[in-house]
């Protein structure tokens, strides 16, 4: 009897990512998505700079890698391409909140119809613990030394708040993956946004709230607990936006 | 034919682009070699704004006319920056209603027309321009009466359609009028 | 022949684009281009294409990216300032061995400069516009005819190549109406790209469209490989037009508008016995060396004509290596040079050589 299987939309290659980072299971969680909703085949998936910015190797589908921030307008291109394909953006908070905020709020506008995976992990993994645009108060980074300071580098940006105000946007809903009831939480949430998309009912953003351990100087059961302890009460966890509901 | 190497000038909004339009339209009816270049920019209405037109029969090199042998003035600025510009035996034809002063070269055939004056007398504003356009094909004949017509119902936008009828009186009032001085 | 209309060269750009089977068009509004956009605006949705105004210049070549990265032909247009913003797409589509359209339609710089014609993009444009070592194809229109032909042209090398092509016009070229034969429809191109994120279909493994390399040595070999492509480029699709280089003494060389003016330039001063002719360059790169070293046997000196200060004339000394002089007129921040400047640079170029 088959007990764990690895989804058939994942490649069958060893992950990059550091020991106790969620980017794995949120990658899983992706590609049963697509698993389930049999759409391997005509997906397209966009990673543009950040950790995940190898993700192009980790899903079996074709794969864009796209330059910091501008995934929302690659998406955008593939989509009007190819208006029956289903495509896929996976973004850090940097990325997404910060260089492309631009990119994501237009788009989010546009009502385009295509899935976005956010990843708020309140860090620039990838280029070594920096400050990110949602970085909590006080917290300590490469670049906050003295802690996140509201004075100088201003309070944190809650992405799907922002994009609430928005008319277009379909679903709007932040997760987290810090335990196992929490995880089936963010797979229904993942596996709506990509219905969403191929029932063609407009943007989805699912905003996972992620660990770091490296760079938040953490063991990796402390980090799944930082979620609950910090980055919960800052960022509640919940639907933003059904416009099914 | 000689070629016609001609700058439209005055405000933005007298229709001095809309003017060059047609006569390159009808240049291109006649299978001659043109180009048409406009002053782009802010002055959409109110500041200045000119239109290059150049009708000739072998293709055409710079689209800029350096020395117009027909210029047409709109405003009193236009008249003082290309007065001194257009090439000896040259035309110019100056709206006398908005232009008050006169041509002081004598080696130009100078030709006052109260455009403005006779557009407004005949319930026709707007459409100075295509007097100026009436009285410049009579002493020009840069392109031929006949394709003027079909030119206009070119360039008149399809929901403009109806003004045909008055840009046509325009130009045959511009055709008709015989300059006192 | 087709019967010729007559178009702004900015219009032409469209309509040439859309009958090379381009139907993916992404924008941002900036003065001397904006006709691009508008007149895609309204052919496009009725013909089943995509015009999308873009959120900024950044996302529009990004959206760029995402067409080009199916396989389909797409396009975008800007003018200097925005094609400055444009500049890091344009390197991930070189890096990822993307073909798209880039119009330049140039005004005078830097920063936000004016809007008058200018050819001060022509470093920008011909020593690969972005970050790293890479070249787009560069095309120098020099009438609205060429504006629409060499659209088509670019188009077309750039997925031959699998490369970004850009139209390198200047804002008279965008904004002036002459008669145009548009070129015959091209059928639809950019369907079967073996190597295009369309999806799997589960029937291969999957494609990944990527400039990321982290191996030094296997970026070494991308980037070695991408200009031997280049060399063949440089071997085949150099393009130029002489104009009364047979017994010419002086050879000006231009491109664009300032290419039409020195024309006029050259008919006075044939009339007064001096003789010079032109080499204009139709492409910037490849930049024409061959014909232009060929004609430093024969002539006594050069002009370079341009709407700068004197950015081409580096290319022109190098490909005719230094061995006839080189002078330059030139006008830059929007003013344009009339044919008695150029003129009286022939003839000071022909006293001094006497």
């Amino acid at each position: 009897m088959i007990v764990f299987e690895k989804p058939k939309a994942l490649a069958d290659v060893p992950f990059h990512y550091c020991p106790g980072c969620t980017h794995g299971i949120i990658h899983r969680l992706v590609a049963e998505a697509i698993d389930e909703l049999g759409v391997e085949g005509k997906t397209i998936g966009i990673a543009p700079v950040g950790c995940s910015v190898l993700a192009y190797n980790y899903f079996a589908c074709d794969m864009i890698e796209a330059s910091h921030g501008r995934a929302p307008a690659v998406a955008t291109g593939v989509k009007r391409a190819l208006p029956e394909s289903v495509v896929f953006t996976y973004q850090g908070d940097g990325d997404l909140a910060s260089i492309g905020l631009c990119e994501t709020v237009s788009t989010a506008a546009r009502g385009e119809n295509i899935t976005v995976i956010f990843i708020n992990n309140a860090i620039y993994g990838m280029t070594g613990g920096q400050m990110a645009p949602t970085s909590l108060i006080g917290q300590v980074t490469q670049t906050s030394p003295y802690g996140r300071d509201p004075a100088s580098q201003g309070y944190p940006i809650k992405v799907c708040e922002l994009l609430a105000t928005l008319d277009a946007p379909a679903y709007l809903e932040r997760v987290t993956v810090n335990n196992v009831k929490n995880v089936r939480i963010a797979k229904r949430a993942i596996k709506k946004a990509f219905q969403n998309q191929v029932e063609g009912k407009g943007f989805s953003l699912v905003e996972v709230l992620s660990t770091c351990p490296t760079n938040w100087g953490m063991t990796p059961q402390k980090a799944l607990e930082w979620i609950d302890e910090a980055m919960i009460p800052e960022y509640p966890l919940g639907v933003y936006r059904d416009k099914e509901a | 034919m000689a070629d016609h190497e001609i700058v439209i000038a005055g405000f933005g909004g007298q229709g001095l682009l809309f003017a060059g339009k047609v006569l390159a339209y009808a240049g291109l009816l006649e299978g001659r070699e043109l180009s048409w270049l406009p002053s782009y920019g802010p002055e959409m209405r109110g500041g200045t704004a000119n239109c290059n037109v150049i009708l000739s029969d072998t293709p055409v090199g710079s689209p800029i006319v350096q020395h117009p042998n027909v210029l047409v003035v709109m405003n009193a600025p236009s008249l003082d920056k290309y007065e001194p510009l257009v090439a000896p035996g040259g035309k110019i034809f100056v709206d006398s209603t908005l232009v008050t002063r006169k041509v002081e070269r004598t080696d130009v055939d100078v030709f006052y027309v109260p455009a403005t004056q006779m557009a407004a007398d005949r319930g026709m504003h707007d459409l100075a321009n295509m007097v100026l356009l009436g009285t410049v094909l009579r002493e020009t004949g840069c392109v031929g009466e006949e394709t003027i017509d079909e030119a206009l119902r070119h360039v008149i936008p399809a929901r403009k359609a109806h003004l045909f009828d008055a840009n046509k009186a325009a130009i045959e009032a511009g055709k008709g009028y015989v300059s006192a001085a | 022949m087709k019967e010729k209309v007559l178009m702004k060269g900015n219009e032409a750009i469209a309509e040439a684009a859309i009958l090379a089977g381009c139907r993916h068009y992404f924008g941002y509004p900036i003065t001397p281009q904006t006709e691009v956009a508008a007149y895609m605006a309204k052919k496009m949705p009725k013909i089943g294409g995509t015009f999308l105004q873009a959120e900024s210049e950044i996302a529009a070549i990004n959206m760029v990216y995402g067409v080009a990265s199916t396989g389909k032909p797409s396009m975008t247009s800007s003018s200097s300032p925005g094609i400055s913003l444009k500049c890091e797409g344009i390197s991930y589509l070189a890096g990822a061995d993307l073909p798209a359209l880039i119009v330049d339609v140039q005004r005078g710089g830097p920063g936000l400069g004016g809007i008058q014609p200018s050819q001060s993009d022509y470093f920008l444009a011909t020593r690969g516009p972005g970050h790293g070592d890479f070249h787009v194809l560069v095309f120098a229109p020099a009438s609205v005819q060429e504006m629409a032909d060499l659209t088509g042209r670019a188009l077309h090398l750039a997925w031959k190549y699998r490369m970004p092509a850009m139209l390198l016009a200047d804002g008279t070229m965008g904004q002036m109406m002459e008669p145009v034969e548009l070129p015959e429809e091209h059928e639809a191109f950019g369907t079967d790209n073996p190597w295009a994120a369309v999806g799997t279909g589960m029937k291969r493994p999957h494609n990944i469209i990527n400039s990321l390399e982290l191996s030094p040595e296997r970026l070494e070999e991308k980037n070695v490989e991408r200009f031997e492509r280049y060399a063949e480029i440089e071997k085949n699709e150099c393009a130029w037009e002489e104009y009364r280089m047979e017994d010419a003494e002086i050879c000006i060389v231009s491109y664009g508008i300032t290419a039409r003016i020195s024309r006029n330039a050259i008919v006075a001063a044939r009339a007064e016995g001096i003789k010079v002719g032109m080499i204009r360059p139709i492409t910037l790169w490849p930049f024409p060396a061959e014909p232009l070293l060929a004609a430093a046997d024969k002539v006594d000196s050069f002009l370079c004509v341009e709407l700068n200060m004197g950015q081409m004339k580096d290319d022109l000394e190098l490909a005719i290596r230094c061995r006839k002089p080189v002078d330059l007129c030139y006008r830059v921040g929007g003013m344009i040079p009339t044919s008695d400047e150029v003129l009286d640079h022939i003839r000071a170029l022909a006293e001094g050589g006497r």
